[in-house]
């Protein structure tokens, strides 16, 4: 049930929980996503991909499965002539980073199970996998490397030779004195934390459709960042970016998952360009868990100092992150995202992260929805409450402690990082305005006479999102080769009617209403009079697209100066007919009216149609209604909530039940409550999956056991909750509109506060910390050794590990000992 | 085409036929040879629900039903129960509780919704959380389709039929 305020009624549509307007195409069917489009002369491609996880390729043999009638091509690598590889878009400066070529199909080896090797184009989609299955391809096995921390052990089989080390690369970042802080603590808390590989399995699986005409390449592909894969697809097939026209469609979810630039895409450009005919690609669910990247998958040592009376001193933070076998995109710079949070909503004086790349044969991981903020936050959250249980003192208590105070901001972290606005110890106080703690505790006393084991665990957190301020990201600073801010293009027609681009590019996040709201009350219009454009570079030609909770805090930033560039305009123009000064017209009652006389004004259509009509326009005036706009942030904004989740663990099979779960989250001013809420409630699911769960699993020789949706465990409606809702609006003073991203906040936060939870109910049992995914096979070992019955088998749910029939790895990957920490 | 099949199907009301290879899915006969797009295609294994439509009055999962195997059937699919401008009582559940984000499994979630307060009106949260475990959404956190599902079943709406199209 949802406790959230009715919000408030204002006389604009910002604020309101306006029905979407992209939902009508949506519930009738009449979506239009990738593998719906056909054109004329359509051909189908299928890929062959290596059963081997590593491999040298003898020969590969396309005579038969050319044979094939209806088959129009097969190529492997040597037939596709790009100018340049995938692309990774990550050069930190003063920083190696190893990265291997990497294009569409494997060379000379296969590096992972899932590596493309072939192509099969033809006439019909069920016979291309039938004549993919044709193509003879011979491996000579070679060692497998699986383990991450094992891959960088002396002696270690490789990934990839010619860097003689698994190592890809080392990244640190610190800020305050690390030793002075260690020494200053009264207790040192030390844990193993891990976070597994997950998938981001959006529902629409990716597709790509190719149309090479005349040297015009025309592409759809459900992909989150149109403008990137022009622009790589540009240098990679070396022809110039303006014959090149990308589409993403209605897009099925991204979740990161579409944020990268990927083989299919130039490939089916290739089989195109090679057949004269347009071409479709659309994975199926066991090539998504094989080839679209991963997140996650790290393995952190965090030192936490700490004084008697609950003040920090320090933290400190070794990462080994699994990046798998290929450099993606962004993959190198994803757990460095995370770096950035590791001082979490705490005035910390001392912070340091320390980064280990590795090389595994496995998929690449990248982005996924969080990507580095949602680990570091496990991290903090989990040893905030490791700390507390050592000092003796309550969990909330110590968070409260240790809390930037609200009258700190704008707050500088010791890494530098201007937190511009915060009030966390506001948010807790919501948070325990819907859940009484002091009543729990009696609760959980009372069920534990009874055998239930009840828990609740906390997670008070902040993010920094809104990607990004290009001097922070830039080449010279973080390192990313691009520019991060966003685009927009207003116009207004003759009539009125608003047209407005967006260089985001939204697959499920509203965008189309929460922007028209915005731009109808800055027009005096209504929602219905705007269109929003997004994700083609034709109509809309410059954007950097959605991820890293911007579309609204970048891209809506970039709309409001678009939109006010033409109501400066307008204002002008209704001057000019009103004989007013432009200085004296404002938005009143819908209409562009002179101030202090309502009635003399000019709605927006009747502007529009002057606008129009040279002659009407003041002297020197350009006709038209159209504007646009580049921004870029100045700061990154930073959501804050807190979370608390609430379980029943069933000691006997070990088996989680989340009982309730209460999330009060600030993003500043609501545009769009529902919309809001609907981007908590996600969040939060997509962490219950990942904490209770989900798991890419791979087995020893590198096989990936988690192939498919029958061994990967999405969370169905039966094992998640209804959510409890509320919100704190702190405006960032960052952005104009005080708007911050809300898109990634439930999965930052939610994982901790279920482990927490899970730990609290097994307290009394002996279990003092857990390791994600909480399986109950895992949670029944953890009790059985806590017990000493010693169930615990040896390991199994590490990585190359045995594998349980839940899709989970088995349990026991928690710390055999967990480090208790010593008192200085 | 290997060894054609000819099939008669009813869809969404009209009849149509085809020659069809055995193996073809019956979610590819709805989308490639009729054009109906908006049963969609999510795991190729029967999890996600995604290509739900119903089939004699109970929700198939149309990717793994062959289209021989509908042969003389009545199939509905979400083009079927309601249009833009005449929509079916749970599409404005979906509409109004914010049932879906992207979109993408929300057709089957509708198909799978209506076959549930098909067989059980009023059902709790439970039976509704139980009765969907079958189609995913990756999006919505299933809060909202639980919400919409509930103020469908409020307003009385009974079930999916054909006769809503006819």
């Amino acid at each position: 049930m949802s406790i959230a305020e009715p919000p408030p009624v204002q006389n604009g549509h910002v604020g309101r929980s306006m029905k979407r307007k992209e939902d009508p195409r949506l519930i009738t069917g009449r979506g239009a996503y990738t593998d719906d489009l056909v054109l004329p002369g359509l051909l189908h491609a299928a890929i062959v991909r290596s059963p081997e996880a590593h491999a040298k390729i003898v020969s590969i043999d396309t005579e038969a499965a050319k044979a094939i009638p209806g088959v129009q091509a097969v190529l492997t690598a040597a037939d596709l002539g790009l100018a340049a590889g995938l692309p990774m878009a990550w050069v930190p400066p003063g920083v190696t980073v190893n990265t291997p070529e990497h294009y569409p199909l494997a060379k000379d080896t296969v590096k992972h199970v899932g590596d493309a090797v072939a192509v099969v184009v033809g006439d019909d989609r069920y016979a291309v996998v039938d004549a993919a299955e044709h193509v003879l391809v011979e491996y000579e096995p070679l060692p497998v490397v699986i383990d991450p921390e094992k891959a960088l052990e002396e002696g270690s089989a490789l990934v990839h030779e010619e860097f003689g080390t698994n190592k890809v690369h080392e990244w640190s970042l610190g800020g305050g004195d690390l030793e002075a802080g260690f020494a200053e603590a009264d207790l040192i808390v030390e844990r193993r934390v891990e976070n597994h590989r997950i998938s981001g399995a959006p529902i629409e699986p990716r597709a790509v459709v190719a149309d090479y005409k005349s040297g015009n390449l025309q592409i759809w592909s459900s992909t989150q960042v149109p403008h990137f894969l022009r622009l790589f697809l540009a240098i990679m097939l070396g022809q110039s970016e303006e014959k090149i026209r990308v589409i993403a469609p209605d897009v099925g979810g991204g979740f990161g998952a579409k944020l990268q630039i990927y083989a299919e895409e130039p490939l089916m450009a290739v089989c195109s360009k090679v057949t004269g005919r347009p071409v479709k690609w659309v994975e199926t669910r066991s090539e998504h868990m094989q080839v679209s990247h991963h997140g996650r998958d790290q393995v952190a040592t965090v030192r936490l100092g700490v004084k008697r009376d609950g003040s920090i001193t320090a933290i400190h933070s070794k990462i080994i992150a699994d990046l798998g076998a290929y450099m993606f995109l962004l993959t190198p710079s994803i757990p460095s995202l995370g770096a950035f949070v590791m001082s979490g909503c705490y005035k910390i004086p001392a912070v340091q992260t320390d980064i280990t790349g590795v090389f595994t044969n496995k998929c690449a991981t990248d982005a996924i929805r969080g990507a580095g903020r949602p680990e570091a936050t496990h991290m903090i959250e989990t040893i905030m409450d490791q700390a507390a249980d050592e000092l003796g003192m309550d969990r909330l208590e110590l968070r409260r402690k240790n809390f930037i105070p609200k009258e700190d901001f704008p707050a500088t972290t010791a890494l530098g990082i201007v937190y511009d606005s915060g009030d966390y110890h506001g948010s807790l106080d919501k948070l325990l305005e819907h859940f009484d703690y002091e009543a729990f505790k009696r609760e959980q006393a009372e069920a534990l006479e009874k055998g239930k084991h009840l828990g609740v665990g906390f997670s008070t957190y902040t993010e920094i999102c809104g990607l990004a301020p290009s001097r922070v990201t830039g080449p010279s600073g973080f390192g990313l080769q691009t520019g991060l801010w966003e685009s927009s293009m207003v116009r207004v027609h003759i009539t009125g009617a608003v047209t407005i681009y967006t260089g985001a590019s939204p697959h499920g996040q509203g965008v189309e209403s929460s922007f028209a709201q915005i731009a109808a009350d800055r027009f005096g219009i209504e929602p219905e009079q705007v269109e929003v454009i997004h994700g083609d570079t034709q109509t809309g030609p410059q954007g950097l697209g959605t991820y890293g909770s911007r579309s609204l805090s970048v891209g809506g930033e970039a709309m409001v100066r678009a939109v006010d560039k033409v109501t400066s305009k307008i204002k002008k123009i209704v001057a000019h007919q009103l004989e007013a000064a432009p200085e004296d017209i404002e938005l009143q009652d819908g209409r562009f009216a002179v101030k202090g006389s309502p009635d003399k004004g000019m709605t927006l259509a009747e502007a529009s149609g002057e606008a129009y009509i040279p002659e009407n326009l003041p002297e020197g005036m350009e006709p038209g209604l159209e504007e646009s706009a580049f921004y870029d942030p100045a700061n990154f904004v930073f959501p804050f909530g807190a979370h608390a989740c609430i379980v029943e663990v069933d000691a006997e099979t070990g088996k989680v039940d989340i009982v309730r779960y209460v999330a009060v989250d600030d993003c500043g001013p609501a545009i769009n409550p529902m919309i809001i809420d609907g981007q908590v409630h996600g969040g939060i699911a997509q962490a219950i999956g990942q904490a209770l769960y989900e798991r890419i699993h791979y087995d020893e020789q590198g096989q990936l056991v988690t192939g498919t949706f029958v061994d990967y465990a999405l969370p169905s409606a039966a094992d998640v909750p209804s959510f409890e809702t509320d919100r704190t609006e702190t405006p960032s003073t960052t952005t104009s509109m005080g708007v911050k991203g809300v898109g990634e906040a439930g999965t930052i936060a939610a994982s901790p506060a279920i482990l927490n939870a899970v730990v609290d109910a097994l307290r009394p049992l002996g279990v003092t910390y857990l390791q994600m995914p909480l399986s109950p096979m895992r949670v029944w070992e953890e009790i059985q050794k806590a017990q000493g019955g010693g169930g615990a088998s040896d390991d199994p749910g590490k990585q190359g590990g045995t594998y349980d029939a839940h899709g989970q790895g088995g349990g026991g990957s928690g710390p055999a000992r967990p480090n208790q920490g010593e008192l200085a | 085409m290997p060894n054609p099949v000819h099939v008669r199907i009813d869809v969404n009301g009209e009849p149509r036929e085809a020659d069809v290879e055995p193996r073809l899915l019956l979610v590819h006969f709805l989308r490639e040879n009729l054009g109906l797009t908006g049963t969609h295609v999510g795991c190729d294994s029967s999890n996600c629900g995604a290509c739900t439509c119903s089939v004699d009055g109970e929700a198939v999962k149309s990717c793994t039903v062959l289209a021989v195997q509908a042969d003389g059937s009545q199939v509905t699919t979400i083009e079927g129960i309601g249009s833009e401008d005449d929509l079916h009582p749970m599409q404005t559940a979906f509409w109004e509780k914010h049932g879906l984000q992207c979109g993408y499994c929300t057709p089957g979630m509708i198909m799978a919704s209506n076959d549930l307060l098909e067989h059980n009106p009023q059902p709790s949260e439970h039976e509704i959380r139980e009765a969907l475990a079958g189609n995913l959404c990756r999006c919505t956190g299933y809060h909202n389709i639980v919400k919409a599902v509930q103020a469908a079943a409020e307003h009385g709406l009974r079930s999916v039929s054909p006769e809503v199209t006819a």
